[in-house]
This record gives structure tokens, sequence and C-alpha cells, in this order.
């Protein structure tokens, strides 16, 4: 595997794994984040892991460029990943269309499926999260089935709900907070990806699964019900 | 101890160095723009490093202090005034109780800073101070400041005998400015001809520009084969290059990951010149090698508070 280490300015360095978006590539940026934070290494402020590539911040005063980024070039050569015998895979109740799914239609020209099979082929693929990015708790996801990839809106929305759930290009994913966006949008879950007041804000982690657990209007509502109760729980399973 | 916001100014916010180690969670960092004035207004007035300030951009405001207070301003002169009388910048001022701190426009320059010995008073969010209007987080009440908002002020770290005499570098605030940026991490995707438009010309910083991003008008940059990678993180500074070939700089409330190649990035002493460009002003960009930029800055930073 081709790595190397560059600078992103003077104050961050990127080391990348690859120039693609595959699970081993992937594998490699989180590996390497998790040996930083055992290391250690006094100078380093703040991690990226995204797709094939980590962003180390550090501050200059106390590390330079060129010592750290051999301690990394060192390191990441020895990384080893081990592939987890389970996976945390945490279900994401989602109501696909009603209200939610205002390009379900769309989606069924353009893909030559009906409602039915869209939404049984999005929520049958356990979702591997690669990164976070864009937005707090906004998850960039991998696995989405072929048939369903769609292009984006050729306008994006001016603004796209909270909890809104939508594919674009190969990619699908979950609006943390009301956004611009050109995904199209097929569901929505009433599930909060961030909530500032919650005392971990953020509920998803890189290098978990999520699998789509299709809904109905009236649960939606039930479970948002007791999301501001504050007695809904989340349903993990390891497999 | 509080200050109370007769005018609000343009866009005024509580301000630290930012928010950070949730960016993997894709949390903006936020935090101030000009962080050299930033540290400075801290220092005059004898605060931590870490204490939250008033940013102001463009236009400053009113503000009226309900108790006496010692405050410091740095960055763009707005032509402060208290009852008429001119105050002076980069050095602490004391000030009475019920005094009026009014600032204009800034002539040179395009934020101000106020800094407050004992700091402003508002929740720390997640490890910070600062305001993340985005997120509607942070700061006072996640939002600029507005006509009516009163704000805390902190005991005071210092006596004014003890701080009086502290000085700080001044630095001079053109309309056209020489930025120097280490190259990277994709500047592979350019061409020759690309480069050299790139770190020739003049960039021009468009009205549009804002905390998260300065756009820049001028020559469009050629790329071998379009601008678009595998979205990768973000850094204050990064320079991306959008498929228009018009270079975006990312500053303070920078998005963390983004998908455009990025050709450079500012370097850290050159962030608060571009922090105190305002639309119209001109940017020319100049190559620096990483090692080079951190010896220059080790340097600036030792010469900077005194």
């Amino acid at each position: 595997m081709d790595i190397k280490v560059m600078p992103a300015g003077d104050s961050a360095l990127v080391v990348e794994f690859g120039n693609e978006i595959n699970e081993a590539i992937n594998e490699k940026v989180h590996a390497l984040a998790k040996k930083l934070r055992q290391e250690n290494i006094p100078g380093i402020t703040e991690m990226i892991p995204t797709f094939r590539s980590l962003l180390v911040s550090y501050d200059m005063l106390q590390i330079s460029y060129s010592k750290l980024s051999v301690m990394l070039s060192v390191l990441s050569r020895e990384l080893e990943t081990e592939r987890a015998a389970h996976h945390r895979i945490v279900k994401i109740p989602c109501c696909y269309g009603a209200r939610f799914g205002a390009d379900l239609t769309g989606m069924e020209q353009l893909t030559g499926l009906s409602r039915e099979e869209i939404i049984e082929l999005h929520s049958s693929v356990d979702y591997k999260i690669y990164m976070l990015g864009f937005l707090p708790g906004f998850v960039y996801l991998g696995g989405l089935d072929k048939r369903l990839e769609v292009p984006r809106l050729d306008t994006p929305r001016v603004r796209i709900g909270k909890g809104a759930v939508g594919i674009g290009g190969n990619q699908t994913g979950i609006y943390p907070m009301d956004s611009p966006g050109g995904w199209r949008l097929i569901g929505g879950t009433p599930v909060d990806l961030y909530d500032p007041e919650r005392e971990d804000p953020v509920l998803l982690r890189a290098g978990e699964y999520i699998r789509f657990v299709p809904i109905s209007i009236m649960d939606y509502y039930d479970i948002r019900q007791e999301i501001l109760k504050g007695t809904y729980s989340l349903d993990v399973i390891q497999e | 101890m509080a200050v109370e916001v007769i005018i609000p100014g343009m866009l005024t916010t509580v301000q630290d160095l930012g928010r950070y180690g949730y960016q993997q969670s894709g949390m903006t960092c936020s935090g101030v723009m000009d962080q050299q004035a930033y540290r400075k207004a801290n220092y005059l007035v004898g605060n931590p490093e870490t204490a939250a300030v008033l940013e102001f951009t463009v236009y400053g405001g009113s503000y009226r202090f309900t108790q006496d207070t010692i405050l410091a301003l740095t960055g763009a002169d707005m032509g402060a005034v208290i009852e008429e009388q001119p105050v002076e910048m980069n050095c602490a001022v004391a000030v009475k109780k019920g005094a009026v701190l009014n600032l204009g426009m800034a002539s040179k320059g395009c934020r101000t800073y106020l800094a407050v010995s004992g700091g402003f008073m508002v929740p720390l969010v997640m490890g910070s101070y600062a305001t993340n209007i985005r997120c509607e987080m942070g700061g006072f009440h996640g939002r600029k400041l507005k006509r009516g908002d009163v704000l805390e002020i902190g005991q005071s770290p210092a006596a004014f005998s003890e701080i009086k005499n502290r000085k700080v570098s001044i630095p001079e605030y053109s309309d056209e400015v020489e930025v120097r940026v280490i190259p990277g991490p994709q500047e592979e995707m350019f061409t020759q001809k690309g480069l050299h438009t790139f770190y020739s010309g003049y960039y021009q910083v468009r009205e549009d520009s804002d905390r998260m991003g300065y756009r820049l008008d001028g020559s469009m940059i050629e790329s071998k084969n379009g601008t678009d990678i595998v979205s990768d993180g973000i850094t204050f500074g990064s320079i991306q290059v959008p498929a228009s070939g018009k270079p975006i700089i990312l500053m303070a409330d920078h998005q963390t990951t983004g998908g455009y190649a990025k050709i450079g990035t500012v370097c850290r002493m050159d962030l608060s010149k571009v922090a105190q460009c305002k639309p119209g002003d001109r940017i020319h960009f100049k190559k620096i090698d990483v090692e080079k930029a951190q010896k220059l800055y080790k340097d600036l930073i030792s010469k900077e508070c005194f």
C-alpha cells in the first residue's frame, strides 16, 4: 500500500493510504487514529479520519513537521488492522415515503423499481460508517445497492429537514440538522443524530454500522414522543 | 459586572480559539478569525490565552459598561471613542462604570477584538466559548449579539497598574496583501500553467466571503482532470479550488471535510492577514515550504507580546 505523508499547511499534516473508497483503506485510517490516541504524542491536537486519509492537527511550537512526519510514516507502515469478529449495528427506524419521501416517485422512474422494492433494497443492507463530516453527526456510509444509485438533484433544495434520509450518487445518508442539500429524499428518521443538549451530542461513530428499519408514520410519531420524554432507547445489536 | 449591547454592529460574536476535539464528528471548530489579534487582546488585559472576547466585523457598534472595567482593543481600527474621547488601541484601558464604547467602521482591516479583564462569561460548550452560528451553539445563545443583550464579565485577574505597560506588536493592514502558502495536499491535480496562474496574479476577495470561507475572484486555475477528490479533512487556511477554477480560502467556520482539491494551505502567520481582508481587497499568493513557515511563525510569536 502506497502511504503518503504530506503537509496540510504548517499546523496539520495528512496521512493518505490510497485514493479510493474501500473498506481496507478506511480501516487503515481508523487504525492509525487509534494508534495515535494510544501513543499520545505530545503536540497532536486533533485528528479527522476520512475515507482514505487521516488529517492530524498539531501545535508546531511543540513538534515540527519534519519530526512528526517521520514518526507518522513509521507508525503508518507498522499498522495492523484486525477485523472485528462482531460488528456493532445501530438500528435506525425510518419512515419511508409519507411526508418524508418527496423523491420516492422520481426514484421509481429513475431506477425502474417499485416503491416497495426501493424500500426493501435500502433497508436490507448494513451500511458501514466510513467517516463523519460536513455537519455535526453527518455520517458517510458505504454499501448502497448499485440499483439505488441515482444522480443528485440538478438544483439542490434550500432546506432539508432534520432526520431526512436521502440518496445521492453512490451515497445514502441522514441529515442531522436542517440544511440545504441535493440528495433525493426517500424517508425520515425520528432519531436525533445530533442533539447539542445530549451528553454525547453525536449519536454515531465511524467504524460502526447502521441498518434502516422501516416504520409507519404512526410509529414515527410514537418514537418521537418517546425521544422527547427521554424514554426511547435505540436498538443496537452485535452481529 | 457586565456589558450591555446598545448597538450590536454588523456581526459581533463571542469567540475564543475554537472548539477542538469534535471535528471527527463533523463539528466545525469556529473561534476567532484573527488569532494573533485575539492573543494580544487577552495578553493586554491580563487574561489567560483562552478567555472569551468579542469579535466585531467591519462595523463595531455601541456598548455600555455597568461597572469599572479594564479593556483592550486589537485588530482593525474602528475609530473607538468613549464620550467623544478616542480610545487607544493595542493597550490596556481603564473605563469607568457607565462608560459607553462607540465603534465605527473599520478604516483598514476588517475585524476588531475587544477583550475585558476577566473575560466575557458565557457557558463553556464542548470545551469552548466560541459561537457556532450555523449550529446555534456556544458563545452568547449561539448567535450574534443583538440590542439589549447583557454579557457578564468575570473577575479581573490583574490590577490595572500591573498590566498598563504591556505592549504588543502592531501589524499594518493593507488592501493588498502577500499571503504565503504551503503547497498541497493536492497540488499535483493542477497543471504547471494552473500553478503559475495561482502564484502570479492577484485574487480579489468577493462580497459573499464570510467566516466560513473567502471566495476569490481572479484568473481561473487550470487543473489536469477536474478538481473533485474523495472527501478528506480540511484545516483553517486550506485553499480549495472547485470546478469554477476560482480559489476559496477556508476560514474559522470551515466545514470539517470537503470534496475539492486543495492547491495549498495558508501558513499560520499569514492567516491573520487574510482574516483582516475585506471584500474588494487583493491577495497575492507566494509559495513557502513548511519548515521555513514554522521557523518564521516561532520568531513572530516570540516578538508578539512584550
